[in-house]
């Protein structure tokens, strides 16, 4: 009876990761296709297709315009994520409860209405679309993100450490830069590489507000219009490898910051 | 120059509706230990704020050194604190939190490394210093916090309750240490602690706080000896209190009526006059041939043996709101339910009128 009990419950995990990861691993296989078209059987492996991607200058420069809106825009929302987080833990504001609850609502509305309001603000205020707009985009869905995850772990017990660097003769912006920044790191990182996993496969908002020079997702999605090929399945195992680094060096460096 | 090194000019504090400060006058001397006390909610922690600067008084004003502190933030003030939770810099090594506030004044790598380690080596942490806080333990953290504190050489040292966070014989032994290290730096502390033993072991000068006020200033040898309040005669030490009233008043000599009986004593208060008459438990006698004032027999209530002592609670028999609170030899074979007959000398009276 026990034995039957194990075995189910490891059949029903392999189901479960199965189903997970079944998806990803028929892309990638597929990406590897040495034939035109992505359907079994399996021809390859080639590395034609990746050949391909990497030749393609609209699909490179789509790729480097993704990089640079998430590290860009994963930056400015984190940097002002924390300055809220720390403004909100550590002054009494009127309305505070009200403001944090402000500012954290964007999490629950859809990328669909944020990106329309986006694209018709800028339009009022004569913004171009662009990927300076799809950024902008970017950090409005992911400030409140890194607010909640900073806010969530700035406790009060880090309010008498700043308190002892300002007893110690540290101005307000050392108390920031030398104390509460390093022992926030493990949640400022978590805060800027979950941003960045979200910017790098937007693709709702930077279809509205991008226009010649576009983000990856929005390539990825030109592409598709024409059909299945191999060549976007690659694209896809590219996009996933970049995604995969992003959540190992999150792990390392939350890993690495917890004390021994 | 006998200017005091703190001088506190009636500083009252409010937070929100609540004034938990109420003008509050106190002088702290070049070199001393003062201890504040009080139990919580006296407001003891919010003086030390303010002396610290994190806290800007609603009135009054505090000078340090003779200057005007009253609203000078804590990182341009001549104090230092210790914090109850130590309060280190976790990502720093031992030696890097020590050097931080060389390092806030511009002090070179070079000599803040050899100022850290001398401050260490002075708390006994001299092999400390690539440590980080992490693998520390609490007593040696303590250390570490309080290293930091006097390495930037302040006029004052405020410590907010440093030691109520480590075990009771750490406490003493660290207790010890504090006492030892200020005599050998010099630098005036201030301590704020609820434990009325910590007290009279370091202070210099012990002030009891309650209620936003103090209630009794001095040596801890005369504030037991000799408490001015009511409540300093009960929280430093505790007392037997006998409440009475003045019914005769002759030749430098009172007459009390108190629940216990009238009792004489000297003294030159007007007849009428509301005071009290506490006794410390030393002083209680509980055998019948005892002590020259007899205050009437008690049913012990309770004994707790202390190891060297016991402490002997017990209830009048003539007024049952009358607590006797005695120190009988661990010898003693006083029982709970006993009747016994309490007494003591007529010297042993405190005489109290607030």
């Amino acid at each position: 009876m026990r034995v039957l009990v194990r075995i189910a419950s490891w059949l029903y995990a392999l189901a479960v990761y199965g189903f997970i990861f079944l998806p990803v691993v028929v892309l990638v296989l597929f990406s590897l296709q040495a034939t035109s078209f992505p359907i079994p059987p399996f021809t390859g492996p080639s590395l034609r297709w990746y050949d391909a991607v990497l030749s393609d200058t609209r699909l490179t420069s789509a790729l480097v315009n993704s990089l640079l809106v998430a590290v860009l825009s994963s930056l400015a929302a984190v940097t002002l994520g924390f300055l809220s987080a720390w403004g909100f833990a550590r002054f009494t504001l009127p309305g505070s409860a009200l403001l944090r609850g402000l500012i954290t609502l964007p999490l629950t509305v859809s990328y669909l209405i944020i990106g329309m309001g986006l694209l018709v603000l800028f339009n009022w205020a004569g913004v171009p679309k662009s990927l300076l707009a799809a950024g902008i985009g970017h950090v409005v869905i992911n400030l409140p993100l890194c607010f909640a995850i900073i806010y969530s772990q700035m406790g009060d017990h880090q309010i008498n450490i700043e308190r002892a660097a300002r007893d110690l003769g540290a101005p307000e912006w050392k108390v920031l830069l030398l104390i509460t920044v390093p022992v926030m790191a493990p949640a400022i990182f978590a805060g800027f590489f979950l941003s960045m996993t979200f910017s790098w496969d937007e693709f709702v908002i930077s279809f509205l507000l991008t226009r010649f020079d576009t983000t990856l997702p929005v390539e990825i999605w030109n592409l598709l219009r024409s059909g299945l090929n191999p060549k976007t399945n690659a694209i896809g195992s590219l996009v996933f490898a970049v995604s995969i680094v992003l959540v190992v060096l999150f792990e390392l460096t939350l890993l690495r910051r917890k004390p021994a | 120059m006998n200017a005091p090194l703190v001088d506190i000019s009636s500083v009252s504090h409010r937070f929100g509706q609540q004034t938990v400060l109420k003008n509050v006058s106190l002088q702290i001397e070049p070199g001393s230990y003062t201890i504040l006390l009080g139990p919580s909610g006296s407001g003891k922690t919010t003086l030390l704020s303010i002396l610290g600067g994190f806290v800007s008084p609603s009135e009054g004003k505090v000078f340090i050194r003779g200057e005007d502190c009253t609203s000078v933030p804590p990182a341009k003030r001549p104090t230092t604190t210790v914090f109850q939770d130590y309060a280190l810099f976790p990502h720093m090594s031992v030696g890097a939190n020590v050097g931080f506030g060389l390092r806030m004044q511009g002090v070179d790598g070079a000599t803040r490394a050899a100022k850290a380690r001398e401050a260490l080596a002075l708390v006994g942490l001299a092999s400390a210093f690539d440590k980080k806080p992490h693998q520390l333990s609490g007593g040696q953290r303590q250390r570490v916090a309080l290293a930091r504190a006097l390495v930037v050489e302040p006029a004052v040292l405020l410590l907010d309750e440093p030691l109520g966070a480590l075990d009771l014989k750490l406490r003493r032994q660290m207790q010890d240490e504090l006492k030892a290290i200020q005599k050998r730096v010099g630098t005036a502390f201030i301590h704020v602690t609820h434990d009325q033993e910590e007290a009279m072991a370091l202070a210099d000068h012990c002030v009891v706080m309650n209620d936003g006020r103090i209630e009794d200033e001095g040596p801890p040898e005369r504030v037991y000896a000799r408490p001015s309040t009511r409540f300093s005669a009960t929280f430093m030490g505790e007392s037997t209190i006998l409440s009475g009233t003045v019914t005769e008043a002759k030749n430098g000599t009172i007459s009390v009526a108190t629940p216990a009986g009238a009792i004489m004593l000297p003294g030159t208060l007007q007849p009428g006059a509301k005071v009290a008459l506490a006794v410390r438990p030393e002083h209680l006698v509980l055998v019948a041939a005892g002590g020259a004032v007899a205050l009437g027999t008690a049913e012990v209530s309770d004994v707790v043996f202390q190891g060297s002592f016991k402490r002997v609670l017990a209830t009048s028999t003539v007024d049952p709101a009358l607590q006797f609170i005695a120190k009988a030899p661990a010898s003693a074979s006083v029982q709970t339910g006993d009747n016994v007959a309490v007494s003591c000398d007529a010297g042993d009276f405190i005489l109290l009128t607030h």
